[in-house]
C-alpha cells in the first residue's frame, strides 16, 4: 500500500511537470519565429503531452487529473510553470528541464520499478528535446550582441528555480544528488560553449526549493490554469 | 489546348519550346524546375503554390486559438499534431514554390506585405471548441477534395508535396468528423454548439475553399461566370488544374450532406435537396458580392490574421539572425545549425550582404 501511495506522488509530480510543460509549449504554435520551429515546439509538446497521460493515468484519471484540480493541488516544478517570456526564455527553461528529464529518465529506464517502461519509451523522445534545446543555447548563446544577451538574461532569471528539481520526491528510488551534480556539470559545459556565463547564486525557488511540489506555485501558473480548466468546468460530466 | 498555344506564340521566338513544352503536358508527363515553361504557367504555379502555402500558416491561427483550451488531454493531443501538420505542410509547398527560383523570404514578406493572400476562409473568427471540429471536418473536407486532383498536377514537385499533405490531411477530416460526432453524440449545450459552428463556417467553406464560380449556375453574373472560365480553362489546359471550380464545390456538397445526417446536424441552407435529374445535390449559389465582400482587403479578421502573423515574424528577427550570424561562423562544423538557420540561409545573407 505504501509503495503504492507513493507512486502515485511521483507519477502525479513528474505527470504535471510534463503537463504544465506541454502547455506552455503550445502557447509558441502561431508565433515561433521560424517555421521550422512551429514543428519543433509543436513535437516536443506532443511528446511531453503524451507522458503526462500516461503518468497521470497511472494516478488516476488523466482529465479529472487535469482539468478539475486547483492549483494548490498541482505538483509541478515551478520552473515548468514560468510563462514564456521570449525566446530565449523558453531555450534556457529548455535547456534545464530537458537535461534533467533526460538523465532521470535514462536512471528510471534502467533499473525496475514502475516508471520503467514509460522512461524507457520517453527517455528517447528526451534525448531530441534536449540536443534542441543545446543546439539553440549555442545559437543564441553564440550568435549576435542582442541574442547572447537575452540568452544571458533567460539564464538567470531561471536559475534560481533548478534547485527543486533534485528535492526529493516520494517514489522515485534514485539518488538525487548524484543527479544534481551531473546536471550541473552538463548544464554548465553548454553555457560555457556558448560563450555564456553560469549564473550564481541562489536556487531554491520563489518559495523554497521543492515548493512546487507541495502545491505552492508562483501567481502566473493560476491564470494558465484558468485558460486550461475553463471549457471542461463549463460542462460538468461532459465527454468530448 | 489550341487557345493556349495561340495565346503564348505571341512571345516571339518562344514557338519551339511551346510546343515541346505542351507536348510534355499533353502526354501527361511531369514538368520539373529545369524543364522550359511558359512565363504564364510559371506565375499561374507559383501564384496557386504562394497561395496554398500561406493558407497553410494562416489556417494555424483559428484552430491555434484553442490549444490552451482544449477540453480533454486526448483532444488537446490531436489538435496540437493537426496544427504543427500544417506547419509542415506549409515548409512543403514553399519549399516546392522555391523550385520557381524565389525565395521563401520573399514570398513571407509578400504574405506580410499584404500583396499576396492566403484563403479568406481563414479570416473567420473561432469563437468555440466546436470550430476546432468543424474547421477540420468541414474546411479540411474541402481542401481534400479541392487538393486530390492536385496529387496529379502537371508541376512535378506541386504534386509530390501534395501527395504528402493529402495523405495527412484526410486523417485530419476524419478526426474533426470524430470530434463533432462526440459533440452530437453529448449533451444539449455540445449539441447546439456544434450546430452553432457549422451554421458559421458552412458558407465559408462553399464560397472561399473553391474559389469564384465558374458558371452563371455557381453564382456568378455572366462577365464573372466567364472570366472564372476562362481561367479554369487555362489552368486545366496546362494540367494544373483538373476540374472547375464549380465541379469541386458540387463533389464537396454532395460528400457533406449525408455526413450532416449521420451526425443529426443541419447544413444552413434551405436548398439543399438531392436532385434525381443531375445526381447530384442542388444548393444555394453562392453569392458573388458576399464572397466578394469576404475576399474584400478589408475584413477585421483579414486584418488581424496577417497581423499576428507579422508580429510573429518580426518579434523573431532577432533569432533568425541569430541562427545566420552562428551558422556563418560555424559553417565548416555544425550542418545541423545550418539546416535550421532556415528562412535565412547563410548562402543567401551572404548574397545580401
Amino acid at each position: 500500500m505504501t509503495t503504492t501511495t507513493h507512486t502515485h506522488t511521483a507519477a502525479l509530480a513528474l505527470g504535471d511537470d510534463a503537463l504544465v510543460l506541454s502547455h506552455r509549449l503550445g502557447e509558441w504554435m502561431g508565433h515561433a519565429p521560424v517555421l521550422e520551429e512551429e514543428v519543433a515546439l509543436g513535437n516536443i509538446a506532443l511528446d511531453l503531452l503524451g507522458q503526462a497521460r500516461i503518468l497521470l493515468s497511472m494516478a488516476g484519471d488523466e482529465d479529472e487529473l487535469a482539468y478539475l484540480r486547483e492549483e494548490r493541488a498541482f505538483r509541478n516544478l515551478q520552473l515548468v510553470e514560468q510563462p514564456g517570456g521570449d525566446f530565449a526564455h523558453t531555450i534556457a527553461r529548455q535547456l534545464y528541464f530537458s537535461t534533467y528529464q533526460h538523465l532521470l529518465y535514462a536512471r528510471l529506464a534502467s533499473v525496475e520499478g514502475p516508471f520503467a517502461g514509460l522512461a524507457a519509451k520517453a527517455v528517447k523522445e528526451v534525448a531530441y528535446h534536449r540536443d534542441h534545446a543545446e543546439q539553440w543555447t549555442l545559437r543564441l548563446g553564440d550568435g549576435t550582441e542582442e541574442s547572447h544577451e537575452r540568452m544571458q538574461r533567460a539564464c538567470t532569471a531561471l536559475w534560481r528555480f533548478t534547485g527543486e528539481m533534485f528535492a526529493p520526491l516520494d517514489g522515485l528510488d534514485l539518488d538525487l544528488s548524484e543527479l544534481e551534480s551531473v546536471w550541473l556539470e552538463s548544464v554548465r559545459s553548454v553555457l560555457e560553449r556558448a560563450g555564456l556565463a553560469v549564473p550564481e547564486g541562489s536556487r531554491t525557488g520563489a518559495w523554497r526549493a521543492g515548493a512546487g511540489r507541495q502545491g505552492l506555485h508562483t501567481e502566473s501558473f493560476g491564470r494558465m490554469l484558468a485558460e486550461m480548466q475553463h471549457l471542461h468546468r463549463s460542462h460538468p460530466g461532459a465527454s468530448w | 489546348m489550341s487557345a493556349v498555344g495561340s495565346a503564348d506564340t505571341a512571345d516571339v521566338g518562344e514557338d519551339e519550346p511551346t510546343a515541346r513544352f505542351e507536348a510534355l503536358v499533353g502526354a501527361g508527363e511531369a514538368v520539373e524546375p529545369r524543364d522550359w515553361m511558359p512565363d504564364g504557367y510559371r506565375r499561374m504555379v507559383l501564384r496557386q503554390l504562394a497561395q496554398h502555402a500561406h493558407s497553410e500558416i494562416i489556417g494555424m491561427q483559428p484552430e491555434g486559438a484553442w490549444l490552451t483550451r482544449a477540453p480533454s488531454l486526448h483532444r488537446k493531443s490531436v489538435l496540437i499534431a493537426k496544427v504543427q501538420d500544417e506547419a509542415g505542410h506549409g515548409l512543403y509547398l514553399y519549399s516546392a514554390a522555391e523550385t520557381l527560383g524565389v525565395d521563401r523570404a520573399d514570398l513571407l514578406d509578400a504574405l506580410h506585405q499584404g500583396r499576396q493572400r492566403a484563403s479568406a476562409t481563414f479570416d473567420h473568427p473561432a469563437l468555440t471548441w466546436a470550430d476546432t471540429g468543424t474547421i477540420a471536418w468541414l474546411t479540411d473536407g474541402a481542401a481534400v477534395i479541392n487538393q486530390a486532383p492536385l496529387c496529379r498536377t502537371s508541376y512535378g514537385p506541386y504534386a509530390r508535396a501534395m501527395r504528402r499533405v493529402c495523405q495527412e490531411e484526410a486523417f485530419h477530416v476524419r478526426q474533426g468528423y470524430d470530434l463533432m460526432r462526440a459533440l452530437c453524440e453529448g449533451t444539449p449545450a455540445q449539441k447546439a454548439m456544434a450546430q452553432d459552428a457549422v451554421d458559421r463556417w458552412w458558407l465559408p467553406a462553399v464560397a472561399l475553399m473553391f474559389g469564384p464560380p465558374d458558371t452563371e449556375a455557381g453564382g456568378a453574373d455572366a462577365r464573372t461566370a466567364a472570366v472564372g472560365a476562362a481561367v479554369s480553362r487555362r489552368a486545366m489546359a496546362w494540367g494544373i488544374k483538373r476540374h472547375t471550380n464549380d465541379e469541386l464545390r458540387a463533389r464537396f456538397v454532395d460528400s457533406c450532406v449525408p455526413q450532416a445526417e449521420r451526425l443529426g446536424l443541419t447544413l444552413p441552407d434551405p436548398a439543399i435537396r438531392w436532385n434525381e435529374e443531375s445526381g447530384h445535390y442542388d444548393f444555394t449559389p453562392v453569392d458573388w458580392d458576399v464572397y466578394r465582400r469576404a475576399l474584400g482587403e478589408d475584413t477585421h479578421w483579414a486584418r488581424q490574421r496577417v497581423a499576428h502573423r507579422r508580429a510573429a515574424h518580426e518579434d523573431g528577427a532577432w533569432v533568425r539572425e541569430a541562427a545566420a550570424a552562428y551558422a556563418a561562423r560555424t559553417r565548416d562544423g555544425d550542418g545541423a545549425a545550418d539546416q535550421d538557420a532556415g528562412a535565412h540561409g547563410h548562402d543567401r545573407t551572404e548574397v545580401r550582404a
